[in-house]
């Protein structure tokens, strides 16, 4: 089933929830829309399911369009990020609910059923929990049973609000390994929504950033980490050293000091600087584009993080490798092995 | 705890022991004729049948009221919430009084209905209404906080896996209050049925017909029929027992069915 989503508008009073909105979801795919609070992903999600409408813009499935039917009709699997599970029914009950209230012209007999519900709960591993309430089971199991409850009606599309927001940290981690072999057993279009960029890069096949009711990059992992296509995307995924820069004639200053990069080809005026924290390379003083004191030093894990007051007055941190002598109050030099620069 | 258990016996299993020896002073005959007598069947039936009538309608009309006022934001909500609180704080008696007046045939709602041949003041039917309006704040004050408690998205949920709104409402909304509502049910009933106060001024208290059973034990204590008032005092005690015990076997059942996350 793929997805085609065309200049989509929904606002919440003068809020622009979303503001012109174009993807394209192939498929088979497994999509992570990634972005902050408030930047338009959940909604999205709720107007491809059908729970939301849009102001204006199309939706469709395959080509025919889904606007034109409820959520009811559009056979779409919708994970919730607090499960939503039926309390009063049992985990075996819960998962069976779809099937149940197929209508009877088209829905199983009970054997059926219960092979089915049997098949999902084996699919998630926990079959074991068929008998138990929902209140009786860790976050984790709650939602892999939201899961097979979605996946029971066979949906065309699956769509997961952020699936593992409720978790704690180490039962993420598990979920999203099992999501995306889960994934490549099912083989069924998804997309999931989340704030964690981790998550994303790890889980999905393709990343759609958004801010503020737009797409700003829609790419691999890899494209949306190595070439981020705005400010934006840079800070937003990976941790990033953002410098106020000034591009004039050919130069670009921090400050009042001119910086020995290239500045071929950038719009003159007020710009931002973009580096990766391990793409600062440290050297000896005199020896590179930037000068400054070093006021720290940390070890820890695989880097040692260094704070620096640059000449030109900002003070930024950087990974340097644990065998670099770096001491507190040495002057050095640094020159970015790879960077951006973005207007405004 | 001794103090607790002291108290509790003062004010509540005293006066209730007190109660059933006085009507151990009459032999078991006696109490039955009492009881089987049609002055008092009938009072029964009336407290008990009209009071389980308006307890039903409290709960349909109450959860109407519990879904707008949950699940809807319009101006005045507020006070309307408030509303709801008025027959819990209003001297019965004013409650009896405002609803005769109303009622009565030259009344604001008396006179139309009059008008197509309704009576309700000093009828079975006023017993009802009165019942009804003291009622319902039971069923919208336990239902409320369950029904808010209740995540919509369980709605969307169900929706998206293919369900009606029937479907939704019966197969999953419903079946989550269905404990709240049941207790509901049964506080309203249990206040009908004792009630005195709104009740007398708008029955007419004709026996056998607009007579209701707390009222008869009035009559009977007036006439210095101690004996016949406690019998009629302990069966109404012996139901409502039974009807309190129902509530706590309902809540003790919705609470192992639905613990809290």
């Amino acid at each position: 089933m793929t997805i085609e989503v065309k200049n989509l508008v929904k606002k919440f009073g003068i809020f622009a929830a979303l503001d012109g909105v174009d993807l394209k979801v192939d498929n088979g795919e497994l999509v992570a829309l990634l972005g902050p609070s408030g930047s338009g992903k959940t909604t999205l999600l709720r107007i491809i399911a059908g729970l939301d409408w849009p102001d204006s813009g199309e939706v469709s499935f395959n080509g025919e369009d889904a606007l034109a039917q409820g959520a009811r009709e559009r056979h779409v699997g919708f994970v919730f990020q607090h499960y939503a599970l039926f309390r009063h029914m049992t985990v075996f009950e819960n998962v069976a609910f779809g099937l149940r209230v197929q209508p009877r012209a088209v829905r199983k007999d009970e054997a059926a059923i219960r092979a089915r519900v049997k098949e999902l709960l084996d699919l998630v591993q926990l079959d074991w929990l068929a008998d138990r309430y929902p209140s009786q089971l860790s976050g984790g199991q709650r939602q892999r049973i939201a899961l097979a409850r979605a996946l029971a009606i066979e949906p065309r599309i699956l769509l997961l609000d952020e699936p593992f927001g409720a978790l704690d940290a180490k039962v993420r981690k598990e979920l999203r390994r099992w999501l995306r072999s889960l994934h490549h057993e099912i083989n069924v279009t998804s997309i999931f929504v989340t704030h964690d960029q981790e998550e994303a890069l790890e889980v999905a096949n393709r990343v759609v950033v958004m801010d503020k009711g737009r797409i700003e990059q829609v790419g691999s992992p890899e494209d949306v980490y190595e070439s981020p296509a705005s400010a934006f995307v840079h800070g937003f995924i990976g941790e990033s050293i953002e410098l106020p820069v000034q591009v004039e004639s050919g130069v670009i200053r921090l400050g009042d000091r001119p910086l020995a990069l290239a500045a071929d080809g950038l719009a003159p005026g007020a710009s931002r600087l973009f580096v990766r924290r391990h793409d600062m390379l440290v050297g000896p003083s005199g020896s590179g584009a930037f000068e400054g004191a070093v006021r720290q030093v940390r070890n820890f894990g695989p880097v040692q993080r260094a704070e620096v007051a640059l000449l030109g007055g900002e003070t930024i941190e950087i990974d340097a490798p644990r065998d670099k002598e770096l001491r507190a109050g040495d002057i050095v030099s640094l020159n970015p092995r790879r960077y951006r620069i973005f207007a405004g | 705890m001794g103090l607790t258990l002291s108290w509790l016996s003062v004010i509540i299993l005293i006066p209730l022991a007190g109660l059933f020896l006085r009507s151990l002073e009459l032999s078991p005959e006696q109490f039955w004729a009492i009881l089987s007598s049609r002055r008092t069947l009938n009072a029964l039936r009336v407290s008990f049948g009209l009071g389980f009538a308006a307890a039903c309608v409290n709960l349909v009309m109450g959860s109407i009221i519990v879904w707008a006022l949950v699940r809807y934001r319009f101006p005045g909500r507020r006070l309307f919430d408030a509303i709801v609180d008025v027959p819990f704080a209003l001297p019965t008696a004013v409650a009896g009084v405002a609803l005769t007046a109303l009622f009565a045939e030259k009344g604001w709602l008396g006179a139309p209905l009059a008008a197509l041949g309704i009576k309700v003041a000093f009828t079975p039917l006023g017993i009802f209404v009165a019942m009804i309006f003291i009622g319902i704040p039971f069923v919208v004050r336990t239902v409320q906080p369950v029904l808010q408690d209740l995540d919509p998205e369980i709605e969307e949920a169900a929706g998206s896996l293919g369900a009606s709104r029937w479907q939704t409402v019966t197969r999953v909304i419903l079946p989550s209050l269905a404990p709240a509502l049941l207790t509901g049910l049964a506080l309203a009933f249990a206040r009908a049925v004792g009630e005195y106060g709104s009740v007398i001024f708008i029955a007419g208290n004709l026996p056998n017909v607009s007579e209701i059973a707390p009222l008869l034990i009035v009559i009977r204590l007036s006439e210095f029929r101690y004996a016949d008032a406690t019998a009629i005092a302990v069966i109404m005690l012996v139901v409502s027992f039974v009807i309190i015990f129902a509530v706590n076997r309902l809540q003790r059942w919705a609470r192992s069915r639905i613990p809290k996350h």
